[in-house]
């Protein structure tokens, strides 16, 4: 059987799939939450080092890795987009790009409230937090530059030119910036050098898979929102039964 | 028609970019001032003890070199744009990556130079030693070109668009992060006493690989602003 995957790249089709995919993704990602955040307060012990102030790595460390990956996946889909001009695969990279920047910001915000206890500074110019915070600043520039742009077309093609660069440049920075942070400070604290405990890792995974799966779900929301802003002079909007209600 | 060659257009937009920035002095001397403001503004921020501006010199000379390059970008395309040359620009058969790389160097050679040339002289108000000195130089001489290929890109996405200046900057400085840290490391290793191979060398890398991609990356951007 020949399957069209170019259905659904279709921003008429796609919105009706999305739709539909968002109460099982969003549901999914609820109860993930709920169980991995279990799990984190409840069931894993307490670290052996840091006391009960690690607990926030259940939020910290999902957060850091769903921001770097939305980042990827975002510049994906502003090449798909660049280079095959299709609407939709645009249309994704910008709705990305707030969640990117709200999980990157997210990881700021509690990097910052575990390195206050056990660093004991709110900020350390650790290469991690200083790469992360330029992610932070990748991500503005890529909603600012779509943005200020008010041609909806030009402002997709001009926004996925910066993401490509900026990935392009995202390993350079991390490593100028891991070199940078070994010539002046030495080494850095790192988490526990033993195993972690299985109940640590099974809480993380969990609260991982519950991130990804709230990025998934945002995403979707938000991409709806976007395909019926620029797809309103459509005959197929003015069709849609939440649209003439 | 005669073909022109690829060197004969590079030359022909650096003869021509600088020639109109000759013909408008104030604004390469502005750059210029700025940069030498900024720098002078330190110790009176942080205050004139020698130790301290010593080791701070190379950062705050190569932040001064980021924010001044910054504010000539918005210049680099602007102009033509606005008169409609950049148009004409496009249309030529020849290849406008080639063009641009022509205004990247001509930006360079007005906006950049300059700012190396002048970079000692404050270095010595910060009691620099001649050998930091020369690295500081040799860093910057490698580095300068780098911001201006990178801006290049930021000036073309942002090509007539308002609030173009601080958005250019929001969009280019984190890129710029790279170069600002190869070559302070570059001076903070000659001060300590170890080789500067290594940071000249990835300074030198970058700027091997803006020269292959940023002209092409760059005349991307120019098409989709224009289009």
């Amino acid at each position: 059987m020949a399957i069209n995957w170019f259905k659904y790249s279709a921003p008429s089709t796609f919105y009706a799939l999305a739709g539909k995919l968002i109460p099982f993704v969003a549901i999914a990602a609820a109860i993930l939450f709920v169980l991995g955040l279990y799990i984190g307060f409840f069931v894993a012990p307490v670290d052996a080092v840091q006391g009960e102030a690690y607990r926030i790595i259940f939020i910290h460390v999902p957060a850091s890795i769903i921001s770097m990956f939305l980042y990827l996946v975002m510049a994906g889909y502003a090449a798909l987009g660049l280079i095959f001009n299709t609407r939709l695969s645009s249309m994704m990279a910008s709705a990305i790009a707030p969640t990117g920047a709200l999980f990157a910001f997210i990881s700021l915000w509690t990097g910052a409230l575990w390195g206050k206890p056990m660093w004991g500074a709110w900020w350390v110019w650790d290469a991690r937090l200083t790469s992360e915070l330029i992610l932070l600043f990748l991500y503005f520039g890529f909603i600012a530059l779509h943005a200020s742009i008010d041609d909806a077309r030009r402002a997709d093609k001009a926004a996925a030119l910066l993401a490509i660069v900026g990935s392009v440049n995202v390993p350079i920075i991390y490593f100028s910036v891991k070199w940078w942070n070994t010539l002046h400070q030495g080494s850095t604290i790192k988490f526990t050098g033993s195993t972690m405990h299985v109940a640590m890792q099974q809480g993380m995974f969990i609260t991982l898979a519950a991130c990804w799966l709230y990025a998934i779900s945002i995403t979707l929301l938000r991409v709806r929102s976007i395909i019926l802003e620029r797809e309103r002079n459509t005959q197929w909007v003015s069709e849609l039964s939440e649209v003439k209600a | 028609m005669n073909q022109l060659s690829i060197w004969k257009l590079l030359q022909l937009v650096i003869r021509r970019d600088l020639l109109l920035a000759m013909r408008r002095r104030a604004d390469v001397l502005t750059i210029l001032v700025f940069f030498v403001m900024v720098v002078s503004l330190f110790p009176l921020g942080v205050g004139p003890e020698m130790s301290m501006l010593r080791k701070m010199a190379p950062g705050v000379l190569w932040v001064a070199a980021l924010l001044a390059s910054m504010l000539s970008l918005g210049r680099l395309f602007s102009a033509d744009y606005l008169d409609g040359t950049l148009e004409q620009m496009m249309l030529n058969p020849q290849s406008l990556a080639v063009l641009v790389l022509g205004k990247m160097v001509a930006h360079w050679l007005v906006s950049g130079l300059p700012l190396v040339l002048v970079a000692p002289v404050l270095g010595v108000q910060f009691d620099m030693s001649v050998q930091t000195l020369a690295v500081l130089m040799l860093g910057l001489l490698l580095g300068t070109p780098i911001l201006s290929m990178l801006g290049a890109i930021g000036a073309a996405l942002t090509l007539g668009l308002r609030g173009g200046g601080v958005l250019l900057s929001l969009l280019v400085l984190p890129l710029c992060i790279p170069v600002l840290i190869f070559g302070t490391s570059a001076v903070d290793a000659v001060a300590s006493g170890l080789s500067v191979t290594a940071n000249l060398s990835l300074i030198a890398a970058l700027l091997m690989m803006c020269l292959v991609f940023t002209p092409w990356v760059t005349a991307q951007a120019l098409r989709i602003s224009l289009e």
